[in-house]
């Protein structure tokens, strides 16, 4: 029998074994993934007994921090947001109940104070308590608190503000907005609310056509290759047959023999569209990556929760790249499929006004530990180089065009040289308005002052019969303004 | 002779610092003061142990000496565990300790002939499979999550089952010594497959029913799991033949699978397993939430005392059952791998040792009987911390010596003796060679 113990002995040692194999499974190779699901409560609860970490505005302003609720075994820290809805986005909430989003999402380690496996068994093995860190943003609170406020006087849409030389996000409103205090009351509600939408942040993720604003990219494309010069004259007749139907300026005006400054003042469309043939997929396509375009945005919100902008094939769910066929006239002034965020577009502004290099767009600036050390300063860095410096200049003088005497003149901020674009797309049938056909998508983006660029904006309003001039661009110059005079 | 105790006393150091250890671990994490109670408990347990161990060094001097060590340790280890969890149940669990030692000094100074078993097999086995009917009995019979595990008399409640284990490894220990030369020579080859032969079926189908009736009626899964998994174990032992346990195996699969697919509770049980994320909130909630635990604990664990479980500022558990069913997830949660492979490890060790005592007893009876439990124990700790890391579906049996519960360490105390007794003769009698065949002809 002896010879069945010892294999009995062994099969016991395989099963063992096993054991063994499943628990380094759950508790190492798979435990980044089990954190993550949704069912799984613990980490949040976990992080409810550790004190989080504030989030500040650049000037002090608590947008988020943690109360103590209960005593002894049962303390726990709630989080409350002090100013309401102003900063639901891009800040977003974190409960035990309903997790986290956006902001406090994104930078959840930080807020929590973790460390490494190793450096909590050192805060284990003396006695330390965890806590959490707080994180100073570069959002501008007065600014911020106006871009809102003018949005939810223009319609629903959203505005961004980028510091161009840093990447620093100055102002990230989106109408319509939550208070996230409310989430645990109001989410179930806000999540079927198709029209209003509350929880999408209309900024990373709202997908508009872009409209004219797209004629800034088409621009820079025709320079910084070399297709056109400032002074390369095009033939841009009232309407032009391109693919079998008409592409038509406004009011059918044509313009023979006009060189950019005239084409972007007055918005052009069968000068660009002309344009944008000439360049060809591969460089249309090729720039618009430059600015960004084609991938998520380097921004530092959670991934899932950021758009895509480019050419969108919305049946196949899917964007399209150099090598599809595209209507390349239409493309090229905005139009045909092309759908972007308002960070997008904002992106490209800055791009331009910091001399054609494209900084990574941050929220965060400091992080502070609990003994009130700054940990970690965020370092601005280059996401990309789309333009030579001397292509930007040429595509700012044109841009000043445009607000001084074309299209944009509401954006005009007194004793500060603006350079700007409107874009006014319709978008006809639109649910969220109603379903009317007079409905317009409207833009600006621009950047000021435009000889020594201080901060870049988008701004973008859906549902209005009005055009860009009419609604961005006034929203454009407060906000400008109160981020200039702030400083 | 003597070396073996001293072995044993050398070894049980080590248990009483790990214990003293451990309390010192759980004070600082509540208290946030070092009180001297960690050092009085300590004391205790040390002097308990070192009681037994005298016992021991009267009555069986030669058994092996690192069984009641490595017992001693998953003893520690689980009260502190549970003294962890709530002071209250750490107290009763300590006073079922010092009973199952009283328990476990009875069975050695009462049972040192333990052929006597043999005699009494069908009674010890009805008897065992009689007490499992007392749950369903009106009056003193419990339902604790859908199973009729428990019975409560006045204030004392006990598991049945546990014992059950005891009786029935008897009773096949015994059963397999007479018939296991029949069994083989018997067997004939029908269609290629070695079938034993149907007159000495019998004990086969007794406990295959056994299992499938503690599986519908009791709702007992683990237990049945467990004891149909010990009978193979023996069955292969004494005849050799694979074959049997593969047939046995179809055997308890067919019924299985049969009463999985018509026994509401029995199939809700694999689905869980099988798809626990269909109903995380409810029925998967138990298996999720031990897995999500032990995610928690990473390499080496969030330390003692610091694993969450209920969620804080309500009773909602968080882990349930983490003194009982879920105390190997609580272990890789505060503990981390580490702990948790030195758990297994512990198992392994006692595993070892049980077999390695069946490798030297001298009689078919002391082989089998120490097979027997040495594999229901191992097949019982792999039961349940296979139920938590989802290996196989959930089942509410103890985690031997470690989970709360008076009869698990009761019974488990019982089985330690028996051991220990047939240990003690087996290394008599190979010390000595003249005993040995004096030995033989006594039990012939």
């Amino acid at each position: 029998m002896n010879r069945q113990i010892v294999k009995l002995f062994a099969f016991v040692m395989v099963l063992f074994g096993v054991l063994i194999g499943f628990t380094s499974w759950w508790a190492v190779f798979d435990a980044e993934a089990l954190k993550e699901k949704n069912a799984n409560k613990r980490p949040l609860l976990e992080q409810q007994q550790i004190p989080r970490g504030r989030i500040l505005a650049a000037d002090g302003t608590v947008i988020a921090k943690s109360v103590p609720k209960g005593k002894g075994s049962a303390k726990r820290y709630v989080r409350r947001y002090p100013e309401g809805s102003l900063f639901g986005h891009p800040i977003g909430y974190s409960f035990v109940k309903y997790g986290d989003s956006e902001f406090e999402q994104f930078h959840n380690e930080e807020l929590v104070g973790e460390g490494s496996e190793f450096s909590s068994i050192a805060d284990e093995l003396l006695g330390r308590t965890q806590e959490g860190n707080d994180i100073v943003t570069s959002i501008d609170a007065e600014a911020q608190r106006l871009a809102l406020a003018e949005l939810e006087e223009a319609g629903f849409g959203a505005v961004v503000a980028i510091e161009p030389s840093t990447g620093a996000v100055k102002v990230m409103a989106s109408n319509a907005p939550f208070d996230p205090n409310r989430v645990p009351y109001d989410f179930e509600k806000w999540n079927a609310d198709e029209i209003e939408r509350p929880l999408v942040n209309r900024a990373t993720q709202g997908l508009y056509p872009p409209g004219s604003t797209f004629k800034v990219v088409t621009a820079a494309a025709g320079l910084d290759s070399g297709a056109i010069t400032p002074e390369t004259a095009i033939d841009a007749p009232g309407s032009l047959e391109v693919e079998g139907t008409p592409l038509e300026n406004d009011f059918g005006e044509d313009f023979f023999g006009t060189t950019l400054d005239t084409a972007l003042t007055n918005s052009v469309n069968t000068w660009f569209g002309q344009l944008g043939q000439q360049l060809g997929n591969d460089t249309l396509f090729e720039y618009m990556e430059r600015f960004g375009f084609n991938s998520k945005p380097a921004i530092d919100l959670p991934e899932d929760e950021l758009e895509e902008s480019g050419v969108w094939d919305l049946e196949n769910g899917e964007v399209l790249t150099a090598a599809d066929p595209v209507d390349l006239a239409r493309l090229a002034i905005g139009q045909e499929r092309l759908l972007a965020t308002p960070l997008q577009m904002a992106q490209v502004a800055a791009a331009v006004a910091n001399g054609g290099k494209l900084m990574k767009p941050r929220i965060w600036k400091r992080v502070i530990d609990p003994d009130g050390r700054t940990v970690d300063t965020m370092d601005p860095s280059v996401y990309s180089e789309p333009i030579s410096e001397e292509t930007a200049a040429e595509l700012t003088t044109a841009m000043e065009g445009v607000v001084t005497e074309g299209t944009g003149t509401n954006a005009a901020i007194s004793g500060v040289p603006v350079a700007g674009k409107t874009g006014t797309a319709e978008t006809p049938g639109n649910l969220a308005c109603g379903g009317g056909v007079e409905e317009n998508q409207a833009w600006f983006i621009g950047f000021a002052p435009a000889d020594d660029p201080q901060i870049a904006i988008a701004a973008s309003v859906e549902c209005t019969e009005q055009f860009g001039n009419d609604v961005a661009a006034p929203i454009f110059a407060d906000v400008a303004e109160a981020i200039l005079n702030g400083e | 002779m003597t070396s073996a105790r001293n072995r044993e006393l050398l070894a049980l150091v080590p248990v009483a610092v790990l214990l003293t250890a451990g309390f010192a671990g759980v004070f600082s994490q509540e208290n946030e003061q070092l009180g001297n109670l960690s050092l009085i408990y300590g004391a205790y347990f040390l002097a308990i142990c070192l009681a037994t161990h005298v016992f021991l060094r009267i009555r069986l001097p030669n058994a092996d000496p690192y069984l009641f060590p490595l017992m001693a340790t998953l003893t520690a280890f689980g009260l502190v565990m549970i003294y962890r969890i709530d002071e209250g149940l750490a107290r009763d669990q300590a006073n079922w300790f010092v009973l199952g030692l009283v328990l476990f000094a009875l069975t050695i100074q009462f049972l040192r002939d333990y052929e006597v078993l043999e005699r009494y097999r069908y009674t010890i086995a009805i008897g065992g499979l009689l007490i499992l009917l007392a749950p369903r009995l009106p009056g003193i019979g419990q339902q604790v999550n859908g199973a009729y595990l428990g019975v409560k008399i006045g204030p004392i409640a006990f598991q049945p089952a546990e014992f059950t284990k005891i009786a029935i490894v008897v009773f096949l220990a015994s059963y397999l010594r007479e018939h296991r030369e029949v069994l083989i020579v018997g067997a004939r080859r029908v269609l290629g497959v070695t079938l034993p032969p149907l007159k000495h079926f019998g004990p086969m189908l007794v406990v295959w029913g056994a299992s499938m009736f503690m599986l519908v009626f009791i709702r007992d899964l683990g237990s049945s799991l467990m004891f149909f998994a010990a009978f193979l174990a023996l069955l292969y032992v004494a005849t050799g033949r694979f074959s049997f346990v593969v047939i046995g195996m179809l055997m308890f699969l067919l019924g299985a699978w049969f009463f999985a697919s018509t026994v509401p509770h029995v199939h809700e049980r694999i689905e869980i397993w099988l798809h626990p994320y269909n109903d995380p909130q409810d029925a998967g909630y138990q298996i999720l939430n031990s897995i999500f635990a032990q995610a928690d604990g990473g390499l080496f664990g969030k330390g003692f005392g610091e694993a969450l479980i209920v969620v804080p500022g309500t009773d909602n558990a968080l882990l349930p059952a983490a003194q009982t069913d879920m105390i190997y997830a609580l272990i890789v949660n505060e503990l981390g791998l580490f702990g948790a492979v030195g758990v297994v490890l512990v198992y392994t060790l006692i595993a070892a040792r049980g077999f390695k005592i069946a490798l030297i007893a001298a009689d078919g009876f002391s082989k089998l009987l120490a097979t027997g439990l040495t594999a229901v124990f191992a097949i019982q700790a792999f039961v349940i911390i296979g139920g938590v890391t989802r290996v196989i579906p959930l089942t509410g049996v103890t985690l031997p010596f470690i989970s709360y519960g008076g009869s698990s360490i009761v019974a488990n105390f019982v089985l330690l003796a028996l051991l220990l007794l047939i240990s003690d003769r087996a290394r008599r009698e190979a010390a000595e060679p003249a005993g040995r065949m004096a030995a033989l002809g006594a039990t012939a």
